[in-house]
C-alpha cells in the first residue's frame, strides 16, 4: 500500500465532516437556499393566482384602482431595489475577492436602499390611508368611481384590488424587512472580518434571498401599477 | 471549479439595462396597444427577471445541475398552478352580481 493517499492533508476548520471538500459545502449551502427560494414561489404563486382570477373577473375595477397608484413611486422604488441588487452583486464579487472594506461599505449601502424602499413604500401606503383605499369599514371608492364615469366601476370589486395590493406589497415589504435583518447581521461580520475567500457562504446567500425579493418586485411593479395607463376614451 | 469572480463591468452593464426596462415599461404603458400592453409588460418583466436570475445569482455560470433542476421545478409547478386555475375559471360561466 505504498500510493494510499495520507488520510488527512491537513485539518480545514471550516469543513463540516460530512463534505467532501469546501466546493462542495458551499453547493449544497446553495442548492439549500434555492430550494427555499422554490417554496417561496410557490407562497408568492398563490398571491399571484388570486390576483389573477380576480383581475379576469374585475377587470375595470383593477384598472381604476390601478390608475389610483402613483406612478412615479412606484418606478422609483423599482430603480432603487434595481440599484440594491446592483450593491449585493458587487458585495458577493468582493467578499469572493477578500476585499474587507469594500465589502461592508456595499452592504452597508444595500442597507441604505432597502430602508429606502421601505420608506418611500410606506409614503404610497399613506396615501392610499388619506384616499380611504384601505379595505375595512373606512373604504370608499367613491374617488375613482367620479374621476373614471367611463369605467362604471363598482366599489366592491375595487376594494378586492386594494386587498389583495396590500397583502402582495405588504407580503413583499415583511421580505425586505427580513432581508435588512439578514444584511445587518452580515455587515455586522464582514466588519469583524469573518468572510474570506475561502468562506463567505453567508453573503452569498443572503445575496440570493435580496435578489429573489427583487424578482418579486420586479412581477408585482407592472402587475400593480401598469394594469391600464393608456389615455381613456 | 471553483466559483467563477465575473467583472465588475458585466454587473453594472446588467444594472443599465435594468434601468432602461424599468423606464421602458413604465413609458409604454402610456401608450394605447390594445390588450398587447399587458403582454408587453409581462415579456419585459420576464426578460428582467432573466437577467436577474442568471447573471445576479449566478445561475449562468454554476456548475450544480441540481440548482437549475430546482428552478425548473419550481417554475414548472407555479405554471401548473396558474394555468389550471385560469382553465378552470375562465371558462366557467360567471355572472357578475
Amino acid at each position: 500500500m505504498a500510493d494510499s493517499p495520507p488520510l488527512a492533508v491537513e485539518h480545514d476548520e471550516g469543513l463540516h465532516h460530512q463534505f467532501v471538500d469546501r466546493e462542495q459545502q458551499r453547493n449544497a449551502a446553495s442548492l439549500g437556499m434555492w430550494l427555499f427560494l422554490g417554496t417561496e414561489v410557490m407562497f408568492f404563486g398563490g398571491m399571484f393566482c388570486a390576483y389573477l382570477i380576480y383581475r379576469y373577473w374585475y377587470y375595470k375595477e383593477f384598472a381604476a384602482g390601478s390608475r389610483s397608484l402613483d406612478i412615479w413611486l412606484g418606478t422609483t422604488n423599482t430603480a432603487v431595489l434595481i440599484c440594491s441588487s446592483l450593491t449585493v452583486a458587487l458585495g458577493v464579487r468582493a467578499a469572493q475577492m477578500g476585499k474587507r472594506k469594500l465589502l461592508v461599505l456595499l452592504l452597508l449601502l444595500t442597507l441604505v436602499f432597502g430602508l429606502g424602499f421601505l420608506g418611500i413604500k410606506g409614503v404610497e401606503w399613506y396615501d392610499k390611508y388619506v384616499e380611504h383605499h384601505i379595505p375595512g369599514a373606512s373604504f370608499s371608492a367613491q374617488d375613482l368611481i367620479e374621476q373614471y364615469p367611463q369605467l362604471h366601476i363598482d366599489p366592491a370589486p375595487t376594494q378586492i384590488y386594494f386587498s389583495l395590493y396590500f397583502a402582495m406589497t405588504g407580503l413583499h415589504a415583511l421580505h425586505m424587512i427580513v432581508g435588512v435583518g439578514i444584511f445587518c447581521f452580515l455587515t455586522y461580520y464582514a466588519w469583524r472580518g469573518r468572510y474570506t475567500p475561502q468562506y463567505h457562504t453567508p453573503v452569498e446567500i443572503g445575496g440570493l434571498y435580496w435578489h429573489f425579493v427583487d424578482l418579486i418586485w420586479i412581477y408585482l411593479f407592472p402587475l400593480l401599477y401598469l394594469i391600464d395607463r393608456k389615455p381613456l376614451k | 471549479m471553483s466559483e467563477p469572480i465575473l467583472s465588475s463591468k458585466l454587473y453594472v452593464g446588467i444594472w443599465a439595462a435594468l434601468m432602461c426596462l424599468t423606464v421602458i415599461t413604465a413609458s409604454v404603458a402610456f401608450v394605447d396597444l390594445g390588450p398587447l400592453n399587458t403582454v408587453v409588460a409581462l415579456v419585459i418583466a420576464t426578460f428582467k427577471a432573466l437577467l436577474v436570475v442568471l447573471f445576479f445569482m449566478h445561475v449562468k455560470y454554476t456548475s450544480e445541475k441540481l440548482t437549475k433542476m430546482v428552478i425548473v421545478c419550481a417554475l414548472f409547478w407555479l405554471l401548473i398552478l396558474l394555468f389550471l386555475s385560469l382553465a378552470d375559471y375562465g371558462t366557467r360561466a360567471m355572472t357578475r352580481t
